[in-house]
């Protein structure tokens, strides 16, 4: 057993577990943060992407035990109480899921590509970028749209922090 | 998964020590192989040796001969230094087709040199860049590195501290993905040295790992085109064939791929 201790969204947990405990089934079984899916579970679909010490990874694929001491941001951390997450906004706005079983990843995948280009991207850019993100449903045109969307909203806002 | 009793080394000599005390155990790095093979349980160490955390496998250098990566840098963390950039692009660029965002933000240069998975990228860099592997016990040149599938040099519990680079004149990397995994079924990497001579790396293809193409080597030293390679042809006896692809066709993507690095120095590029 280890003792992992984790900052998720902002709050400090720790928790006991089996050390062969993956980062994402810490997150869905021990803390209850369910937001976060296990797809295909072979490091592929990308439906468990969280953010670990500010970049995007497959949670299937790390041990909690591994990401213990750092800071993990899930889907249910990006919105600011009842205001979406621009990303969150914009996949709604723009139909970006169907049946939504991939939509946490997807939109973790989308925050990271849109802060490593400061929003900077184009089609072709992000629809390489979602390599790593599989959705069954829609096709990924909606998908692209939403991320170029709030590239643009992400920019916005951006540019008007730094003039206030 | 089976069991595992996980540690966290912060040094070299400490990871070693765990190694060779704990009997039954395994490094990990980014874990973006380790951990899926185990998740599978075709691997069960009894004890995993975390290296993320060891200082020591961090940095990049380079100098006008060499670039020197510290085994513990990511793909992502290679593919967007731009010293390396400026140095090798074509490894920059190799190190930035690996996998997806996702995998390259936690697999490293030295977990991918010391699996020697027969379809992973690097290996055929540090061969055609006459690298050097260094350890926590030697320097093994990339000639005498890679053994054979999954095997290399390396002695049980060694562990890869840095991968070298000789800084070629031109270089070039180019692959083609098997559309699912897309690992590369055959990716080729050209490097024409300051020496006159030329190395020609093949990963994914052969059914003994990562080679080099004697003959692409002497047609291109004679003459560093793509139109040097027209007529060559690897030995099918000598290729991986499975339900992805035949060996004879895997022999014919080799020459292909070898034209588009040569075509295009300076660049990784993926196909498919």
């Amino acid at each position: 057993m280890s003792r992992v201790e984790l900052t998720v969204n902002g709050r400090s947990v720790a928790r006991e577990v089996e050390d062969r405990t993956l980062l994402v089934h810490f997150l869905r079984d021990h803390i209850g943060l369910t937001g976060t899916h296990v797809g295909c579970d072979t490091s592929q679909c990308g439906a468990c992407v969280v953010h670990l010490d500010g970049r995007a990874v497959k949670s299937c694929t790390v041990l909690a035990a591994q990401a213990s001491g750092g800071e993990v941001v899930t889907i249910e951390g990006l919105a600011a109480g009842e205001d979406l997450h621009p990303v969150q906004a914009a996949f709604r706005e723009h139909h970006g899921l169907q049946c939504g079983y991939c939509t946490p990843g997807m939109i973790m995948s989308a925050v990271d590509m849109i802060r490593r280009y400061d929003g900077q991207l184009d089609e072709k850019t992000v629809r390489h970028e979602l390599e790593g993100n599989i959705c069954r449903c829609t096709g990924y045109h909606n998908i692209v749209k939403a991320i170029l969307a709030a590239a643009g909203t992400m920019r916005q806002e951006d540019m008007r922090a730094a003039a206030e | 998964m089976y069991q595992t009793t996980y540690h966290r080394p912060t040094s070299l000599a400490e990871a070693a020590r765990l190694f060779s005390e704990a009997g039954d155990a395994a490094y990990v790095s980014g874990g973006h192989t380790l951990i899926p093979a185990m998740k599978l349980r075709l691997s069960a160490a009894a004890n995993l040796i975390d290296l993320r955390h060891v200082g020591e496998l961090k940095g990049i250098s380079v100098t006008a001969d060499e670039v020197a990566i510290g085994a513990g840098m990511t793909h992502a963390e290679v593919a967007g230094a731009a010293e390396v950039k400026g140095a090798i692009p074509a490894l920059a660029g190799l190190a930035g087709s690996i996998g997806d965002a996702q995998v390259r933000h936690l697999g490293t240069i030295g977990g991918s040199v010391a699996n020697n998975d027969p379809a992973a990228d690097y290996p055929s860099a540090v061969l055609a860049l006459a690298g050097t592997v260094e350890t926590d016990r030697r320097a093994i040149a990339a000639d005498d590195y890679f053994v054979g599938l999954y095997e290399t040099a390396l002695e049980e519990g060694e562990i890869v501290t840095r991968v070298r680079f000789r800084v070629p004149e031109a270089a070039g990397y180019a692959k083609f993905r098997n559309p699912a995994s897309r690992y590369p079924m055959a990716g080729v990497f050209v490097a024409r040295h300051g020496d006159g001579s030329v190395r020609v790396a093949v990963t994914g293809a052969g059914n003994s790992g990562v080679f080099r193409a004697a003959e692409m080597e002497r047609a291109l030293a004679a003459d560093f085109s793509a139109d040097a390679l027209k007529g060559i042809a690897l030995d099918p006896a000598d290729m991986m064939g499975d339900i992805h692809g035949s060996a004879e066709y895997r022999a014919h993507l080799v020459t292909v791929m070898a034209r588009r690095a040569v075509q295009n120095l300076g660049q990784a590029l993926a196909f498919v």
